[in-house]
C-alpha cells in the first residue's frame, strides 16, 4: 500500500516537473484533495416470467462508486478517479469500471486531459443521438446513460468563436450484454467475443472527434464529427432475415445539436448523420421542454417534454425509435428534501409498441437518497427489435448512501 | 455652440432644482444608483455560503455551497455557485450571466452524467433549494431590475436610513413590491428588505447581520435572515471566507468552468 501510494505521489511530482514551467516550488504546498463514496444497495423486479431459459425475476444488487480528486498548482492541474463496481445475480450485470481516471492542466484559453473520461454532448431528454465519445453502460441502466470511461487525449480550446474540443481516442470500450439470468437480453446470449470489428487494428484503432459548441444569445449550438469504430455494433441479417454477422463497423458520424432558451420554453433539436460501409444512418430528436414554474405560489414546477424520434433505419435501429413520439413530465417540488417525479410514454406512430416510465427521488436526513423507477412494455410490436424484450417491464428501488 | 450648451445646462438644472423640486421616484433611483456606485470595482469575489433552513417546529436542514463572482459593468453581474451538500447534489453547479435587461442566461451542471443544460431562467420566483429564498432574491441585483420609490427616513438600530420601495420591471417576479433600508451611514448598504407578495400581502422579512468592510470599500454581511411570514419558515444564509481580489476573469465562468469546478 505505502509503496503504491509514493509511487503514485511521484506520478503527481513528474506531472508537475514536466508540465509546470514556473516550477513546482512556489504552489507545491496548495494541494486540495477529496475523497467521496457512494453505496447503493438496489432491487430490481421484473413483473413478469422472463421469456428464455435461465432468466431470473428478482435482482437484488450492491452497487459502490468511489471518487478521489486532487487539485495543485494553484487550480491548474488536477487528477480526477471515478470507479465503479457492481454485484448483480446476473453474473454479466457484476462489473466494476474506471469511469474516470484522468489528469487536467488547464490554461486560461485552454485545457488539456489525458485518461479515461466521461464526455457527453447533447440537449434532448428521450434520447442522446449526438452523444458518442462513451460507450453505454446497457446492463447497468435503461435510460442509456451509464456510459464506460474512455481513454482519451481531450483538448480544450476557447476563442471568441466558441470552443473547440479535440479527442483522440483508443482502446475501444466493448459493450456489455446481458448474461443467462439477465433480462433485456436477446434468446441467444450475445457475447463480447462473438462481435468482430471492421478495422484490423481492432479495439486498437484510432478514434478522432471535434466539436465546437458556442452560446450565442438565446442558442446553444454544437456541431461536431466523429471519425473511428461506432459504439453501437450493427446486428447485420442474412437473406432469410438471421442474424449473420455482429461487427463494430468504422463509421463516420457528423452531429448538430440545438438548444434555443426563450422564457419558460426550452426548443430542442438533435440530429445525426452516420456514415458506414454497411448502412447510412439518418436520426434526429427534436421537441420542446415548458416550464410552469412555482405554479399558484407553491414552489412546484411542472414541465412537459414532447420530442418526435426519427431513425431511417427503422427495424434495425437497437434503439427501436424510428418514428415515435415521446411526452413527458417533469415535476418538481423544490421541497427541503428534493422531490422529484418524471413521467413519461414513448408511443411509435406506426405500430402498436408503447413504452411507458416513471423516475422519482427524494432526499432522507443529510446522506440518503431514495429513488423508484418503473419501464412498462405494452404491446411491442412483434417487427421490433424491442420484442426480444416485451416480457421485461421491470420496477427499481434504489437507496443510495453518501460517505 | 459650446457656450450656448452650457447656458442651456444652466437653465435646465435650475429649472429641475427651484421649480421641479426631485420626485420620490428620483430620489429612490438616486439612492439606489449612489448604493450600487459605492459598491462598484470590487472586480471578483469568492465566498462559502451555508444555508440554515428551518421549519415550523425548529427543524434544520443544512446546505453547503461556493459562490464566485465576477463584475460587470455594462451588463449584469457574472456567477457560479457550487453545491457542496447535501451530498447527493455534491458537484452541481449553476453559472449565470446576469443581464440588466431581460432574462438572465443560466446552465446547469448535472456531474453523474457529466452535463450541462441551458435552463430557463424565467421561473424566478420559486424557491432556492427548497429555502425561503428565491432565486430572484439571491441573484445579481442590478439597478435597472426594479422602479424606485423613496418613501422616508427612518431610525433604524441607530442609524439613519433612506427607505426606498422598489416594484421589479419583471412581470415574472413573485413580488408585487419590496420596502429597502439603506443605512446612510455605511454607504447605503441594505439593512433590511420586506417582500410583498403579488396580492401586496407582506410575504418576508430578510435581514442583514455582522457586516463587516472588505478593503476598506465593500460592506458584506456575514448573515441573511430570510423569514417567511405567511408560513413561520425561515433561511439562514451564513457567509464565511470572502475572498476579494483573487484576480476571477471572464475565463473562470466559461461552461468549460462550470464542469471544471463540478467534477
Amino acid at each position: 500500500m505505502k509503496i503504491q501510494f509514493l509511487k503514485y505521489q511521484y506520478l503527481v511530482l513528474l506531472f508537475s516537473f514536466f508540465l509546470n514551467q514556473n516550477g513546482l516550488s512556489q504552489n507545491e504546498e496548495k494541494i486540495n484533495d477529496e475523497f467521496n463514496l457512494e453505496l447503493e444497495i438496489e432491487y430490481r423486479y421484473f413483473f413478469n416470467q422472463g421469456l428464455y431459459r435461465g432468466q431470473g425475476q428478482h435482482f437484488p444488487s450492491v452497487a459502490f462508486r468511489p471518487e478521489y480528486f486532487i487539485e495543485w498548482d494553484d487550480g491548474s492541474q488536477n487528477i480526477n478517479f471515478s470507479g465503479f463496481v457492481r454485484l448483480d445475480r446476473d453474473d454479466k450485470r457484476t462489473n466494476w469500471d474506471i469511469r474516470e481516471l484522468y489528469w487536467q492542466l488547464v490554461k486560461p484559453k485552454w485545457e488539456l486531459s489525458l485518461g479515461a473520461k466521461k464526455v457527453f454532448w447533447g440537449v434532448t431528454e428521450s434520447s442522446h443521438l449526438v452523444d458518442i465519445i462513451n460507450q453505454t453502460d446497457i446492463v447497468e441502466s435503461f435510460d442509456g446513460e451509464a456510459k464506460l470511461g474512455q481513454p482519451m487525449i481531450h483538448f480544450s480550446y476557447m476563442i471568441n468563436m466558441g470552443v473547440f474540443d479535440l479527442f483522440a481516442m483508443s482502446y475501444f470500450r466493448e459493450r456489455q450484454f446481458p448474461g443467462e439470468k439477465g433480462r433485456f437480453r436477446t434468446p441467444f446470449l450475445l457475447e463480447k467475443t462473438d462481435f468482430i470489428f471492421q478495422s484490423d487494428l481492432k479495439k486498437w484503432h484510432p478514434d478522432f472527434a471535434i466539436r465546437w459548441s458556442n452560446s450565442i444569445n438565446v442558442f446553444d449550438i454544437g456541431f461536431s464529427h466523429f471519425y473511428g469504430t461506432g459504439r453501437e455494433p450493427l446486428i447485420l441479417p442474412d437473406n432469410e432475415g438471421n442474424i449473420a454477422n455482429l461487427i463494430y463497423p468504422i463509421i463516420h458520424q457528423t452531429g448538430l445539436d440545438v438548444q434555443a432558451t426563450t422564457g419558460p420554453v426550452l426548443w430542442k433539436f438533435e440530429g445525426i448523420s452516420r456514415l458506414n460501409e454497411y448502412q447510412n444512418v439518418f436520426a434526429f430528436v427534436s421537441g420542446f421542454e415548458y416550464t410552469f414554474g412555482n405554479v399558484k405560489n407553491s414552489g412546484i414546477d411542472i414541465g412537459l417534454i414532447g420530442e418526435y424520434l426519427y431513425d431511417n433505419r427503422g427495424v434495425l435501429a437497437l434503439g427501436s425509435m424510428a418514428n415515435d413520439l415521446f411526452i413527458g413530465s417533469r415535476i418538481a417540488f423544490n421541497d427541503t428534501q428534493s422531490t422529484e417525479i418524471l413521467l413519461g410514454g414513448i408511443f411509435d406512430l406506426e405500430k402498436s409498441s408503447k413504452l411507458f416510465s416513471l423516475e422519482a427521488s427524494r432526499r432522507f436526513g443529510t446522506d440518503w437518497k431514495v429513488s423508484i423507477e418503473a419501464r412498462i412494455m405494452s404491446k411491442i410490436s412483434n417487427s421490433e427489435f424491442l420484442y426480444f424484450f416485451r416480457e421485461d417491464s421491470f420496477a427499481r428501488l434504489q437507496l443510495l448512501k453518501f460517505f | 455652440m459650446k457656450k450656448l450648451s452650457f447656458v442651456l445646462a444652466i437653465i435646465t438644472l435650475s429649472l429641475l432644482a427651484f421649480n421641479n423640486p426631485i420626485s420620490p421616484e428620483e430620489k429612490g433611483l438616486e439612492i439606489a444608483k449612489s448604493a450600487d456606485f459605492a459598491d462598484q470595482g470590487f472586480e471578483s469575489v469568492k465566498v462559502e455560503l451555508t444555508m440554515t433552513l428551518k421549519n415550523r417546529n425548529g427543524q434544520t436542514s443544512v446546505r453547503k455551497l461556493s459562490n464566485s463572482t465576477l463584475e460587470q459593468i455594462t451588463d449584469g453581474d457574472k456567477s457560479l455557485i457550487v453545491f457542496k451538500s447535501p451530498k447527493d447534489v455534491l458537484g452541481t453547479a449553476i453559472l449565470t450571466y446576469t443581464h440588466k435587461q431581460g432574462s438572465d442566461d443560466q446552465w446547469l451542471y448535472l456531474p453523474a452524467i457529466k452535463r450541462v443544460k441551458r435552463i430557463s431562467s424565467s421561473n424566478k420566483s420559486g424557491p432556492f433549494m427548497g429555502s425561503e429564498f428565491a432565486y430572484e432574491d439571491l441573484s445579481s441585483q442590478e439597478v435597472e431590475k426594479y422602479n424606485y420609490k423613496f418613501l422616508k427616513e427612518e431610525k433604524l438600530n441607530n442609524s439613519n436610513t433612506s427607505v426606498v420601495e422598489r416594484i421589479p420591471v419583471d412581470p415574472k417576479s413573485g413580488y408585487k413590491r419590496q420596502v429597502v433600508w439603506y443605512n446612510n451611514e455605511k454607504d447605503l448598504r441594505i439593512e433590511k428588505i420586506e417582500f410583498f407578495d403579488r396580492k401586496n400581502q407582506l410575504l418576508k422579512t430578510l435581514t442583514y447581520s455582522n457586516y463587516k468592510l472588505y478593503l476598506n470599500k465593500y460592506w458584506r454581511a456575514e448573515q441573511f435572515k430570510m423569514v417567511n411570514h405567511q408560513t413561520g419558515k425561515e433561511t439562514l444564509l451564513d457567509f464565511e471566507n470572502y475572498e476579494f481580489g483573487v484576480g476571477l476573469t471572464e475565463n473562470d465562468f466559461t461552461q468549460n468552468s462550470l464542469k471544471r469546478a463540478g467534477r
